[in-house]
């Protein structure tokens, strides 16, 4: 199965608190999970001050600077994994460095009936 | 026909005894809740059909299984030649050589923990965990948490599409992740125990059947993967549980511990359950459940109020707030350490634990800190405090007996 961990955070503390993963970290645990076979893709993200959001109503475009909410924490990068279950799609957010100062959410990828 | 009916309480016995294990087993053949169900209920029937005839097998379990794993392969192949759809379950279910039937005590820990798994939301493990390892029908458990059928039906639905659509898996976590799901399976049993042991809403105090399943579950758990915690969260349940009898009066009203009559207490239990801690604190392995069994067991073996262990009570609270440092364990310290140097030292204690907040609306703050007033002669303050409590309580018996104090002190100070 195929499963997208959202790392998310406080873009404004993700590396200036105490426990901060240093860029070299993430690489090296990056590079780890591509050894392991697992990873389709692993990226980390601009801030959302860099964000678009575009929308079609009606047929009618309309685009809006930044994120499409307001949160407390941010979506700040994300891995795109195959697992054999979720307990092994866990294992592998748990080690993301930033999940020491923010959070992972692990959702199964859908299969789209085509 | 005498023997027809003696078979077929046979069959029912066996279905009371092992019908879990057969379904533990079904689902990992199977992968799959539902059709493990339906095979489980279709063996069920076929036995019920040819045992009369053909005799009990000579392991029942294992013919059981096989059945259901043969009608639910019948089963899938109908509905692939009514969709016309190549199926995958179906393939790969018959290209399987035949399995083992025998049912392992495995299977059983692997539903335990996908019915337990923390992906799941907390009432939905609870209502899971009864409804498939320990068979409660849907009704059973609506009546237990003072909900709808629908409610309960609904939650099962949704735990049933998450454990397929997330890839929850069926199996015993990996070693390096066990104590931290094994952590959750005794929380789920622990919840279960206390929303019996005290249920939290309602006008009911006790409702024995949610702590009988626990106990249950917990000496299931204790026998599948023996383990210091897990004889320790038993032996706090068989504790507890044993006091049953003289928590209540015969008017239905609370009696506190020191006012229980002790005769009532089921002594069986309490040995079991003091055996249970001497054999946890052995491993050296020391956890929160182990902890407060130990505290439990100390109530339990002093022959009057009076004997209790205070100074043995207050150092295990002390660990145990270590262990695990929850307010709520330093409020019954802070009780524990009244009864050893008196009640100006707990109430010192509950009053910086109040000015902290976290407690601010649990009513056995206040009405600790209301027993401890009195106890000073502060009649005023203390029947202020017990106010506050009233305040604060959901719960019909308690309700009464705070109101109950508040009387008497009002007629104490008038």
């Amino acid at each position: 199965m195929k499963y997208l961990c959202l790392v998310y955070s406080d873009e404004n503390t993700l590396h200036s608190l105490p426990d901060s993963p240093h860029d070299s970290e993430c690489n090296a645990y990056a590079e780890k999970v591509q050894g392991s076979g697992r990873m389709l893709a692993a990226e980390a993200l601009q801030p959302v001050s860099t964000a678009t959001t575009i929308r079609v109503r009606s047929g009618k475009l309309s685009i809006t600077d930044g994120p499409f909410a307001e949160t407390k924490e941010q979506l700040a990068g994300f891995y795109l994994v195959e697992a054999h279950d979720l307990n092994e799609a866990m294992q592998i957010a748990a080690g993301i460095p930033a999940a020491r100062v923010g959070s992972v959410e692990v959702r199964p990828v859908r299969q789209l009936g085509v | 026909m005498a023997n027809t009916i003696t078979l077929a309480r046979q069959i029912s016995e066996l279905y009371q005894r092992d019908s879990r294990k057969v379904l533990a087993t079904l689902i990992r053949l199977l992968g799959d809740f539902d059709l493990a169900e339906e095979a489980l209920h279709e063996a069920f029937h076929a036995a019920l059909k040819q045992w009369p005839q053909d005799g009990i097998p000579a392991n029942p379990c294992a013919w059981l299984v096989s059945a259901g794993r043969f009608k639910a392969i019948d089963q899938l192949r109908k509905t692939a030649r009514l969709t016309a759809l190549p199926d995958e379950t179906l393939a790969q279910l018959t290209a399987a050589e035949t399995p083992d039937s025998e049912p392992i005590a495995d299977d059983q820990l692997r539903l335990i923990f996908t019915c337990c798994h923390p992906s799941l939301a907390n009432d939905a493990q609870l209502a899971l965990t009864l409804r498939e390892v320990c068979g409660l029908t849907t009704e059973q458990i609506a009546g237990a948490f003072l909900t709808s059928p629908t409610t309960v039906a609904q939650r099962i639905v949704r735990a049933k599409g998450k454990i397929r659509d997330a890839g929850i898996p069926y199996e015993v976590p990996a070693p390096a992740e066990l104590p931290q799901r094994l952590d959750n399976v005794l929380q789920v049993i622990y919840l279960l125990f206390n929303e019996g042991y005290s249920a939290s809403l309602g006008p009911q105090l006790l409702d024995s059947s949610l702590s009988d399943e626990a106990i249950r579950l917990g000496r299931l758990m204790l026998q599948l993967l023996p383990d210091a915690e897990t004889a320790g969260l038993l032996a706090l349940m068989l504790l507890q549980h044993a006091r049953r009898g003289a928590r209540i009066s015969a008017s239905g009203e609370l009696v506190l511990l020191p006012q229980q009559d002790r005769s009532l207490w089921q002594h069986n239990e309490i040995a079991e359950g003091s055996e249970l801690v001497q054999w946890a604190l052995r491993t050296r392995r020391i956890g929160p459940y182990t902890l407060q069994a130990a505290i439990a067991a100390l109530h339990c073996e002093a022959a009057a109020a009076e004997q209790t262990d205070w100074q043995e009570i207050c150092g295990l609270y002390n660990l145990l707030l270590q262990a695990d440092p929850s307010p709520v364990i330093a409020l019954n310290r802070a009780v524990a350490i009244a009864m050893r140097d008196g009640p100006a030292a707990g109430l010192a204690l509950i009053d910086a634990l109040e000015q902290q907040g976290e407690l601010s609306r649990y009513h056995l703050l206040y009405a600790a800190k209301a027993d401890l007033l009195r106890r000073l002669g502060l009649n005023t303050a203390a029947l202020q405090a017990y106010q506050q409590a009233l305040l604060c309580c959901k719960q019909a018996p308690e309700q009464r007996f705070l109101q109950q104090q508040i009387d008497t002190l009002r007629a104490a100070t008038t």
